[in-house]
């Protein structure tokens, strides 16, 4: 029986954040300190033709001026830090560093600059048109290991299209599996349905302000990340050091949602700027700027047939996605969407076809379950359409089509680590009650219609092959030196009470070492992708196991006997067969140190990374070392699972959605940390309200600027709109290749509540099914009162 | 263009209404009055306005407050939001009112705003906010009445070039409630009813209100004609709280059984003013209370309405809303 893993328990930075004591990127100072500003691009796509700065320079307090031309330039469409051809509005071309803001934000304005207009797009369609426009004087498209690429779909493949229907050309990406045709035959009812999907902005609360100076040849950096460790070798990249020469400190980040995941090209502005000037530079970007830097989630243009047998089983799948991929190519969310349709319906045979599309708006990236998300979205409607047709019950359909631990994922058909969707079904309609309000669904009172509906969502969620760090002091004290980062999801501090839990320690006596590079810490996957709860037990279970090796094996040296003699109780390493043999984990420590060699960090495994080895190297006989790279062995995708259970009350005479209830169950493996686990569940849910119904990111098609860059405009839902009160439960079997059953969950939790509750609307408005997000008031209204839309099927940016 | 970084200017804190009038007569066209800062920050903070000097109103306790009067209530303009939603005799007289208050915004905004500053406060329209010159801001030409533009927020009544609409959700009820402004400046003081308030672009597209720049808002009179009438707000937005409203109606209504006596009933957010329906009060005066005076009303409302590309949602909205208020 676990003592720490399973239970609540405070983590150590809530006090910094409640009391305000924590530290973000931007409440740092220092002697001598510049502040930066940018300059951003007022245009959607242009060439800086001439600068003059002989002004500003000239302006009292304001220091140096930093171009593009003095910084490293990144290639293809990778968003550069500065440019002289901006590729979106807000795009930083040059920055500004004087003794405080407003001087250097006065000397912006006295810069003159001279843009020469280039042609821009906003709608990935649109770009795909014979002789439309580009995002790039050198295409539209990337192409994978070919750069950007200009690339057309004939006018025959847009004729080819029925109204409202998406074209389907050649595309850049595709894959297949099974027999598609034989899959569609033998379906009773096929669907082939163009849908879109609006882009979204991450909102991160934190904006991504950075602070940076030099010191002894080394860049030291304050910025707000959601990783630690796997920060550093972008960000050294991007400053043009060796990650060795960076010391990189991310304590706390206020929300990253997967744009903070990695380095990123502004966070290095401060570092070039500090060189040129030589003193520190705090650089903060306000939230107008977040919201071009901040990235947003790439659009889908769709379409998606699907065939099902009479039972709800579907036979065929074949989808195709057009995805919007901002000014830097986006991520790989089309391809992830494709995958996650594979596993989360399982189809018989399916085909995927994608093309990435780049336009002249804020660069694209991952955001919390990246096309996972999305097509959730779009498919979990059109599977209430089929049941409906089929006359099959709404969790019925999404059980006979689930995964099962036999289950193969994506292209390769790669198998799974444990895949529990259908256990998670049955335990949300047990504890919603599910056939009671399912009697109620569809009651109207007044104007208002009840509903109640499922969604269900998918992220693969564990990784392996990274470095465990954790070390002994001759106080006794247990170092658990983790380089995950801290999102805010308290993940790093649960993952490293396995650690704990395998050292039988009392937490109170441990201490987790992280935020600041320059403490020790070893190399680990970033804190993204709903891994952690996977990755990093494991490499806190590797370091641990190592430990506990050094401890059996110095109590054997100092009391005789082998190693395997010995086990542990009470902080303290005993002799089974004479307990009175004993020594604490402390005096083990000092021990560690006079024995020196691989006790004390002298020496290290050969297989761990160069970044944990310099960790190491800088902790040498400060106690007894464990480290160890997660050696352990994966085979297949370990499968987040997410289902929500949601009831709702439409007004159609006003459009309004009232959420009354939502029930949130995960398949996450073994709970690890149950507190955590509900305010993901809970705070996923939140995030996929605001994405499914009341997000904004508005492009003018003809001025190509953006309507959306204020919390105010782009609207992430707020208190009063959703329940105060929502509910969460765990499939809670544990996963085979997770040491301590862990499996990760952060990302489809957004993704299954965002479905339910599109699938609750459709659902009260009888069947209507408006192949499209955000469904916004407006669309209700018209659907309800029997309007066409506003906008065309396949238009973008106008919601 | 955002910067979010507001420019230096002169900051004077007057501590009388004279010394205030004074200042802004000094200032004309160069002067802001500040209330609570909850629209001036954000034009300082994106350099969209750069007055040479602000007025800080927050010295001037006689313009804070409720009084009962002989025939009603005065509001002093620098009365926060949050007090006009809590304070006991608004709520007893004129809920309305209150009921409006409490649907601005945020309850951080509505401790800081004002009951003026919410009155004066400029229109929404995302292109003029983000810094384009189109007629409001000196310009020559409406973005958001373009042929593509994206105005799902935009007016379906009284354009005029600007297409722009009234934000303010206390507007709407303080029209409703037939409310007057007292408004002074160096050389006097003038009462104008709150229907009368308001600017329309066809008269000056650059102003949202009759204020001249030397003109202060002094305070809100309410007269008690319409107390113990029966009354209805219903604001529509995307989200339940931080959010300015894409239709929103105010009533005020009395009958007598299932008669209807007399009502006032404006829409907010169809037009660049709070949109009095003098036709459906007409109309409904002498009615019935009920389903069907409450659907001719709500056709009635809608007559008339002009769609941009992305506001057509509004017309069945506003019906609705009409129909929903009268209705009761
Ligand atoms: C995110 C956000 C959401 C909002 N949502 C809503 C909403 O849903 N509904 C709504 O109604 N409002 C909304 N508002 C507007 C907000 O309520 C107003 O900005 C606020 O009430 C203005 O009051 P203030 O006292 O802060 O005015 P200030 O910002 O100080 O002043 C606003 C304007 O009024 C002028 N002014 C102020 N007082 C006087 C006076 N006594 N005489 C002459 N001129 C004066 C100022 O010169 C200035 O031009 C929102 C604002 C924000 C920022
Ligand atoms: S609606 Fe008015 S404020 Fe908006 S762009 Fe047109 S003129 Fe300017």
């Amino acid at each position: 029986m676990p003592e720490l893993l399973g239970k609540d328990f405070t983590p150590p930075d809530i006090r910094g954040k409640v009391t305000g004591a924590a530290k973000y990127a931007e409440d740092f100072r220092m002697d001598g300190l510049l502040y930066c500003r940018l300059l951003t691009s007022p245009m959607p796509h242009a060439r800086v033709l001439n600068i003059d700065l002989s002004k500003a320079l000239g302006m009292e307090g304001v220091v140096d001026i930093l171009t593009a031309d003095e910084v490293p330039e990144q290639p293809g469409a990778a968003t550069n830090i500065l440019t002289n051809e901006p590729h979106f509005v807000g795009e930083p071309i040059l920055a500004v560093a004087a003794v405080d803001e407003t001087i250097a934000q006065n000397a912006i304005e006295a810069i003159k600059l001279d843009f020469e207009p280039l042609p821009f797009c906003v709608d990935p369609l649109e770009s795909l048109r014979p002789g439309g426009p580009n995002a790039y004087l050198e295409g539209n498209a990337v192409v994978p290991r070919q750069g950007v690429q200009e690339f057309k779909w004939t006018a025959e493949d847009f004729e080819a299209a029925g109204e409202g229907e998406l074209p389907m050309g050649e595309p850049t990406a595709e894959w297949s599996y099974g027999d598609l045709e034989a899959g569609f035959s033998e379906a009773v009812f096929t669907l082939d349905e163009t849908f879109v999907t609006a882009s979204n902005s991450h909102h991160s609360m934190e904006p991504r302000t950075a602070l940076a100076y030099w010191e002894n040849g080394k860049c030291h950096v304050r910025g707000s990340t959601q990783s630690q460790s796997f920060v550093v070798p972008g960000l050294a990249n991007y400053i043009g050091i060796e990650p060795e020469n960076v010391v990189y400190v991310a304590e706390y980040c206020g929300g990253g949602f997967g744009s903070k995941g990695s380095a990123y090209p502004t966070m290095a502005i401060p570092a070039h700027m500090s060189r040129k000037t030589g003193r520190p530079v705090l650089m903060r970007i306000s939230r107008a700027e977040e919201y071009f830097l901040g990235s947003a989630r790439p659009g889908f243009q769709g379409r998606i047939k699907m065939g099902f047998r009479e039972d709800g089983r579907i036979s065929a799948v074949d989808l195709y996605i057009v995805q919007e991929s901002g000014s830097n190519g986006g991520g790989g969310d089309m391809g992830a969407a494709a995958s996650s349709v594979s596993i989360v319906y399982t189809p018989l045979a399916m085909r995927y076809r994608g093309i990435s599309v780049l336009t002249n708006t804020p660069p694209r990236g991952a955001q919390r379950g990246p096309g996972q998300n999305q097509i959730a979205m779009a498919v979990e409607p059109l599977l209430d359409k089929a049941a409906r047709q089929l006359g099959i019950d709404l969790v019925a359909i999404r059980r006979i089509n689930a995964p099962t631990n036999d289950s193969r994922y994506g292209a390769n058909r790669q198998p799974v680590t444990s895949a529990h969707l259908r256990d998670a079904l049955d335990i949300g309609a047990e504890q919603f009650a599910w056939q009671e309000r399912r009697a109620r669904s569809g009651q109207r009172d007044g104007s208002k219609i009840r509903a109640v509906a499922v969604g269900q969502a998918f992220h693969s969620a564990g990784s392996s092959g990274y470095d465990g760090l954790v070390r002994i002091t001759p106080d006794g004290i247990l170092h658990i030196h983790s380089g995950v980062g801290n999102l805010g999801t308290y993940s790093y501090a649960s993952t490293s009470r396995v650690a704990a839990e395998v050292l039988k320690y009392d937490w109170d006596n441990c201490e987790i070492a992280r935020g600041d590079s320059s403490l020790g810490l070893p190399w680990n996957l970033g804190q993204f992708g709903s891994n952690t709860s996977f990755t990093m037990t494991r490499t806190n279970y590797a370091a641990a196991m190592d430990t506990l090796s050094k401890l059996k094996e110095i109590a054997a040296m100092e009391f005789g006997g082998s190693a395997e003699d010995y086990d542990i109780s009470g902080e303290s390493v005993f002799n089974r067969s004479n307990p009175s043999r004993r020594m604490s984990y402390a005096r083990a420590a000092q021990r560690a140190i006079e024995l020196g060699g691989a006790y004390s960090g002298h020496t290290v495994p050969d297989d761990i990374n160069p970044m944990t080895a310099r960790a190491v190297a800088g902790l040498v006989d400060t106690g007894l070392i464990g480290v160890a790279r997660d050696n352990m062995g994966q085979r297949g995708m370990v499968p987040a699972l997410a289902v929500g259970f949601i009831e709702i009350e439409l007004d159609v005479e006003t459009g309004k959605v009232e959420i009354l209830d939502y029930l949130g169950v995960a398949d996450c493996g073994t709970v690890n940390h149950p507190q955590g686990l509900a305010t993901q569940i809970k705070g996923g849910a939140v995030m996929g309200f605001g994405m499914a119904c009341t997000e904004r990111l508005i492009y003018d098609n003809v001025w190509g600027l953006p309507g959306s860059v204020g919390f105010y405009q782009a609207k992430p839902p707020s208190y009063l709109d959703v329940p105060s009160e929502m509910g969460w439960a765990a499939v809670n079997i544990a996963d085979p290749q997770n040491p301590v059953g862990s499996k990760g969950i952060g990302e489809p939790v957004m993704g299954c509540s965002a479905a339910a509750l599109l699938c609750a609307i459709s659902e009260a408005l009888g069947g209507h099914y408006f192949n499209r997000t955000p469904v916004v008031i407006d669309m209700i209204v018209n659907a309800h009162s029997g309007q066409p839309q506003s906008h065309t099927p396949l238009q973008v940016n106008t919601q | 263009m955002m910067k979010d970084m507001i420019p230096g200017f002169e900051l004077i804190q007057p501590t009388s209404i004279e010394g205030a009038l004074n200042l802004l007569e000094e200032y004309g066209e160069n002067g802001w009055a500040l209330a609570g800062g909850m629209d001036s920050l954000g034009w300082f903070k994106n350099r969209g306005k750069r007055p040479e000097a602000v007025i800080d109103l927050e010295g001037l306790d006689a313009l804070k407050g409720i009084d009962e009067t002989a025939d009603g209530i005065e509001i002093g303009a620098l009365t926060t939001l949050t007090e006009i939603e809590l304070n006991p005799l608004i709520r007893e007289r004129f809920w309305l009112l209150a009921e409006a208050a409490s649907k601005v915004a945020s309850p951080q905004i509505r401790n800081a705003g004002t009951l003026g500053g919410n009155l004066c406060q400029d229109t929404r329209c995302w292109y003029y906010r983000y810094g384009v010159s189109c007629y409001r801001a000196g310009g020559n030409t409406c973005y958001a009445a373009a042929p593509e533009a994206l105005n799902r927020e935009h007016a379906i009544f009284g354009a005029s070039r600007c297409v722009a609409v009234s934000p303010s959700d206390t507007a709407t009820a303080l029209v409703a409630l037939d409310a007057e402004m007292v408004v002074r400046n160096s050389s006097g003081e003038r009462v104008i009813k709150a229907e009368n308030f308001f600017m329309e672009p066809a008269v000056d597209i650059m102003r949202m209100t009759v204020l001249d720049p030397e003109d202060l808002l002094i305070k809100v009179r309410i007269p008690n004609t319409w107390t113990g009438a029966d009354f209805y707000f219903e604001k529509v937005s995307d989200r339940g709280s931080w959010d300015f409203p894409l239709v929103s109606v105010a009533l005020a209504i009395k009958s007598t059984g299932d008669r209807i006596d007399d009502a006032r009933i404006v829409c907010g957010a169809v037009q660049c003013i709070p949109r009095r329906l003098r036709n459906v009060e007409a109309m409904i005066r002498g009615q019935g209370r009920d389903e069907d005076t409450a659907a001719q009303a709500g056709a009635m409302a809608i007559q008339g309405a002009k769609v941009l590309n992305y506001n057509h949602f509004k017309i069945p909205l506003m019906e609705n809303l009409v129909k929903r208020a009268v209705r009761g």
